[in-house]
């Protein structure tokens, strides 16, 4: 919303400069958003003056030397060259001096045109910004044009026409429609101000004389089929109306709130919105067909020719106006081609009605139109605001259209309903700002707001206004009116009870934590990826037609096709920053995520959701270095970066092998922590790398939530035994299809309580050990609680480990 | 006799002295105090001498052989100490060569640490963290919270649907209603999550974050939500910042208020030193950085009273108040982001900054 101040001043003029307004609004909850300013920067040297002669130049065909009075009697008139087609003597004009500052900033000088020197500029309309459209070029010629034509010589443009004025840029919260009007915004800086010593009054409602009349309007009717989506329409008839540009003051006031001018009846219903908040439509009377309107909800498919040129196809929520041969304009939102005001009307239907707002906004969203009128009723206006808008455009249209009024008003609805009376209790306010405002001062705030108030025992009984009627309902509603007037700058800064708080983190939070931790202190980058993927992703992970995955949750209404699924999995996301980092940046990528992933639900309405932790590898572990090459990313790389996590969290975690769909078959693993599933580690599949043009890549993926409910909440304490262990190793060959887990699982069961700890330190394939077969290194560390063992002691442990071993295949080595 | 000893011991301090090994030092205590030495045999000869010279002698070379062998302890530390300096000067390396093998780096994401450094905050005064689903029912989503059914944020325009009854959270609010039901008053929970609104431009995307705040007990007033942010802007901005409650509305506090901080890069002025405007304040002094209320009644009313959270929720008694924050705007403002998309990008050369 647009509000240029010199209008806004005109009905509550505060003694506070651009900025003191602008903080006494925006502090009180009508937020300015900027300021701009409108026409020239400053009124100095912009004069009236009267052209005294014009004469043609004697070295330019097109240009005239004026003599123009500018009421400076020591210097006499002064010589302007101008170029405008229609200067002429005896009119009345206005004059830019020289060290006048135009709009656009430059600063006019006294010139030389072709031999004669020119004292200044007589100005265009569009020169001062009162009307920018091309069809005002040529002079403005003020006698023409004002009503007061006296205007002596020299007298300063700004005391005669709007020239200059700051404009506030507001933004208006949608429950307050009634801000979306420039007196809206008045009673708001009345209220602001009230009771300081700048506060000013709050000018009379300008609806408050009403020159038209009630009842029937010969010769026109209209009938309301859906009074559930208009609630009130009224319209009166205007007579011999006389199109024509408006008046300079009106073409001031509505560029400088941004409106383009039009003519003067076009100029009036924007003028009227302005000011009152109300949308008014124009119909040219003589082009409604019939004499009888209908407002109806169309038909689906129902095409409509809108004035800006397009064909609108309609369905059946949204709201039609018909005269005779059909619809004449889509409600609230633009009226139709066919009936619109033209230079030849004589006859003026004025509409002025309540829609139902959200219906406006929906019919607004599907076509795609968005006008100042829609953008006011689908915020839900008030019935009474129709006559407040009728009674101002009367005035209008009889003062610079020269139009009768025909008698009476057509008002189709019910009479609005009774204001409703809500009690304020003093303490309440008290209550819930934590500072009390004197009931004296609710009383002034409540008033200025238009708010009738009369006392009670324990504080006031309140009367709402119409035009708040849909926001303020409640007490909550009373009190947030007193505390954002009266000042939320004077609340003190306090700290709440906190009764019985105590802020603590979750297990699983505690867990997600330290498991984002453990990957970062890996040398790992989080990254944060889209929660929306692609339905394509599915086929890149060759996920076959049946898989879980699949069970995913679509949007409905995505942003694109592209986004039009939410992630089964953290892989799509992990995917795609590695290729794209792997492009800008080189091969090398060690990242991970920590986000929701999202599955169909089984049953209920909600996804299954669960937190995931994935991780991804490819290309080199670490830097180059010159001391050794750094690892390159595996299977085993991901496996170590997965046992430094799980390690963390004191979990009896394995792997097994399992294929998935996008992994390579033989480089694939569940991660189990017990029996539970946990996720899966792998290299991935090579089709699947290709798909994202990767090389080498492993990665892992694990359920957080069930990482947390396998990790203990809290360790218990293991005796420190004080007497040191014995460490022994062992060489084993064995069938090459036994899996090494296998292996040390039974070395532990073998070896009973005193093994406590068995490492892998080397594996061999080769001749040495024979075709299918596989050496494997044991490092054993024995340790007892109460002696230190030797060799002896150790020995029956060790028989029962060659004993097991040698039941799958197992041969003690050298 | 005495003469002798007293000529083998200065003979041998100043060989001792200008011995210039340790090698060479130990074959002077070879020579001089070593089983054949002529000083030790010396003392072993003491006992065939007559009593009178017995002492004198047996003094003196005990004498002697003390005095050398503290001197050669003296000297053995001297040049010891000289020889390790020695070898450990050539031992010495290129410090300036990379700490090698390379210990990579990682980091947390900017979004991760900035919603840490906010949870953190919270949790210092008393709230606890609580986490909601992201695929969420209409009800909790806006019904709960006190939107009409006509309020235009239900539209398909600005909220993504999975069915008619179930869409992506538009914000973290549904957990004030599900926090409520769950538990009783008194309540202090912030609530981090992903919220989701179809709009995609240089200061919006699809998917952001967001941290909620509710507090509610039997008198939490406006005054307390203004220091409860007070708090937490000094915590995040620096301890100079104030902050500002502007009269707004959201549909499920009242009142409603904006929150702005005093801008921490020109210190609220709006202007820099040079005179030039505040880049990052666009010279108001002030930065919105969040949206706040006391908890509409409504919301209260709308509570079921249950097992779970009995006594329930009172309107007439209980109050409280409820913030929204943006985790990006608080991530983009305080590192100076200038694009939120960057923040979704995901290019290491970005996330290894923070």
């Amino acid at each position: 919303m647009l509000v240029p101040l010199n209008w806004l001043r005109e009905y509550c003029n505060p003694d506070l400069d651009t900025r003191g307004i602008e903080e006494r609004l925006t502090m009180t909850g009508t937020k300015v958003e900027a300021i701009h300013h409108h026409g020239v920067p400053s009124a100095d040297r912009f004069v009236v003056g009267r052209v005294l002669e014009a004469e043609q130049h004697p070295g330019a065909d097109r240009l005239k030397v004026c003599k123009v009075d500018l009421g400076d009697d020591r210097d006499g008139p002064a010589s302007i060259v101008c170029g405008a087609p229609n200067v002429a003597a005896g009119q009345t004009v206005a004059v830019a001096r020289p060290g006048a500052v135009m709009p656009d900033g430059s600063e006019l000088q006294r010139l030389e045109l072709r031999g004669v020197t020119s004292e200044g500029m007589i100005l265009a309309e569009n020169e001062l910004e009162i009307d920018s459209s091309p069809s005002t070029h040529g002079i403005l010629v003020l006698d023409d044009r004002m009503l007061d034509a006296e205007l002596a010589p020299g007298t300063p443009l700004a005391d005669v026409l709007e020239i200059a004025t700051d404009v506030l840029e507001l933004e208006v919260t949608p429950n307050r429609p009634d801000c979306l009007a420039v007196y809206g915004v008045a009673r708001e800086l009345h209220a602001a101000t009230v009771g300081t010593s700048a506060g000013a009054e709050l000018a009379g409602a300008p609806w408050e004389e009403d020159p038209g009349s009630p009842g029937p309007v010969a010769g026109l009717e209209v009938t309301v089929e859906c009074p559930d989506l208009c609630p009130r329409f009224t319209a009166r008839l205007f007579e011999n109306v006389t199109i024509a540009p408006s008046p300079l003051w009106l073409k001031a006031r509505l560029s400088a709130a941004g409106q383009r001018p039009i003519n003067n009846v076009v100029d009036i219903t924007n003028y009227v919105m302005l000011l009152t908040g109300q949308p008014l439509h124009a119909f040219d009377a003589d082009r409604v067909a019939g004499g009888h309107l209908t407002v109806r909800r169309a038909r689906d498919g129902e095409q409509v020719l809108t004035l800006d040129g397009q064909t609108r196809t309609l369905d059946g929520e949204m709201v039609v106006i018909d005269d005779a041969d059909g619809p004449t304009s889509i409600a609230g939102l633009m009226g139709g081609a066919r009936s619109e005001v033209a230079p030849d009307t004589t006859r003026v239907l004025l509409e002025v009605a309540t829609w139902n707002g959200p219906n406006i906004h929906r019919t607004s969203a599907a076509l795609a139109l968005r006008s100042e009128a829609s953008s006011r009723f689908e915020k839900g206006l008030q019935p009474e605001q129709c006559m407040h808008a009728q009674a101002v455009a009367t005035r209008l249209m009889l003062e610079l259209c020269g139009a009768t009024v025909a008698p009476g008003t057509i008002d189709v609805g019910p009479p609005p309903p009774p204001p409703q009376v809500i009690p304020l209790r003093e303490q309440r306010v008290e209550a819930i700002l934590g500072v009390p405002v004197a009931r004296e001062r609710q009383e002034q705030i409540l008033n200025a707001l238009d708010f009738a108030t009369q006392r009670t025992d324990d504080g006031l009984e309140v009367v709402v206004p119409a035009l708040r009627r849909a926001d303020v309902t409640r007490e909550i509603d009373l009190i947030e009116e007193v505390a954002r007037i009266d000042g939320l700058e004077r609340l003190p800064a306090t700290l709440p009870a906190r009764r019985g708080a105590a802020g603590l983190l979750t297990h699983s939070q505690r867990v997600r934590r330290e498991a984002e931790d453990a990957l970062v202190g890996r040398g790992l980058n989080e990254i944060v990826g889209w929660s929306f993927a692609d339905p394509e992703l599915l086929d890149r992970l060759r996920l076959p037609a049946e898989h879980d995955m699949r069970r995913v949750i679509a949007v409905e209404n995505p942003l694109s096709e592209g986004q039009s699924i939410m992630r089964p999995t953290l892989l799509g996301s992990l995917l795609d920053a590695a290729r794209e980092n792997v492009s800008r940046n080189g091969p090398d990528v060690s990242i991970f995520e920590s986000g929701t992933v999202y599955r169909a639900p089984r049953e209920g309405l909600l996804a299954e959701e669960h937190h995931a932790l994935g991780a991804l590898l490819s290309g080199r572990l670490a830097p180059r270095s010159w001391r050794g090459a750094p690892g390159e990313a595996d299977f085993f790389a991901a496996k170590a970066l997965l046992a430094a996590l799980l390690d963390r969290f004191h979990l009896d975690w394995s792997v097994q092998p399992g294929k998935r769909p996008f992994l390579h078959p033989g480089r694939a693993a569940a991660v189990l922590a017990g029996e539970e599933q946990l996720g899966f580690i792998g290299e991935l599949h090579p089709l699947v790398a290709s798909a994202w043009d990767l090389e080498r890549t492993a990665v892992f993926t694990v359920d957080l939530g069930k990482l947390a409910a396998a990790a203990p909440a809290v360790v218990s304490f293991s005796e420190l035994a004080s007497v040191p262990s014995l460490r022994q190793d062992l060489a084993v060959t064995l069938p090459a299809g036994v899996a090494a887990g296998e292996i040390l699982q039974r070395v532990g069961a073998a070896a009973g309580e005193m093994l406590e700890h068995v490492e892998v330190f080397d594996v061999y394939t080769g001749e040495q050990v024979g075709e299918g077969r596989r050496s494997l290194a044991l490092g054993l560390t024995f340790r007892a609680h109460d002696r230190t063992l030797t060799d002896e002691d150790v020995a029956p442990a060790r028989e029962r480990i060659i004993a097991a071993l040698d039941e799958i295949g197992g041969e003690l080595r050298g | 006799m005495i003469e002798r000893i007293e000529q083998l011991r200065a003979e041998a301090e100043s060989e001792i002295s200008a011995a210039g090994s340790s090698e060479a030092l130990e074959q002077l205590r070879l020579r001089y105090l070593g089983r054949k030495a002529e000083l030790p045999q010396l003392l072993r000869g003491v006992a065939a001498l007559e009593p009178a010279q017995r002492s004198q002698v047996g003094q003196a070379a005990n004498e002697a052989r003390q005095g050398l062998e503290t001197l050669l302890a003296a000297r053995a530390a001297e040049l010891g100490g000289r020889e390790l300096e020695a070898r450990l000067a050539d031992d010495r390396v290129d410090v300036t060569l990379p700490g090698a093998p390379p210990q990579p780096l990682g980091r947390l994401h900017v979004i991760s640490s900035t919603r840490r450094e906010l949870e953190d905050i919270f949790l210092g005064l008393g709230f606890t963290v609580m986490e909601g689903p992201e695929v969420e029912t209409v009800h909790y989503n806006f019904d709960a919270l006190n939107h009409s059914p006509t309020h235009p944020a239900r539209a398909r325009s600005d909220t993504f649907y999975v069915s008619a009854d179930v869409v992506l959270r538009t914000h973290t609010s549904p957990m004030q209603v599900r926090a409520m039901e769950a538990h009783p008053p008194p309540l202090y929970i912030v609530v981090p999550g992903r919220v989701y609104r179809p709009d995609s431009d240089a200061t919006h995307t699809p998917q952001f974050h967001q941290i909620e705040g509710l507090a509610v007990d039997e008198d939490i007033t406006l005054a307390d939500l203004k220091g409860t942010l007070l708090t937490f802007a000094r915590a995040v901005f620096g301890d100079d910042r104030d902050v500002r409650l502007r009269p707004h509305f959201f549909p499920f506090t009242e009142p409603s208020v904006e929150v702005d901080v005093s801008c921490f890069h020109c210190g609220g002025t709006g202007f820099l030193r040079d005179g030039s405007r505040c880049p990052v304040c666009k010279g108001e002094g002030w930065l919105e950085v969040l949206g706040a209320g006391e908890v509409d009644p409504n919301l209260y009313s709308f509570i079921p009273t249950t097992e779970a959270n009995a006594p329930g929720y009172d309107p007439e008694k209980v109050q409280g108040f409820a913030w929204g924050m943006g985790i990006e705007r608080i991530a983009m403002l305080k590192h100076g982001i200038p694009d939120l998309r960057l923040l979704y990008e995901n290019d290491l050369r970005f996330l290894e900054q923070f």
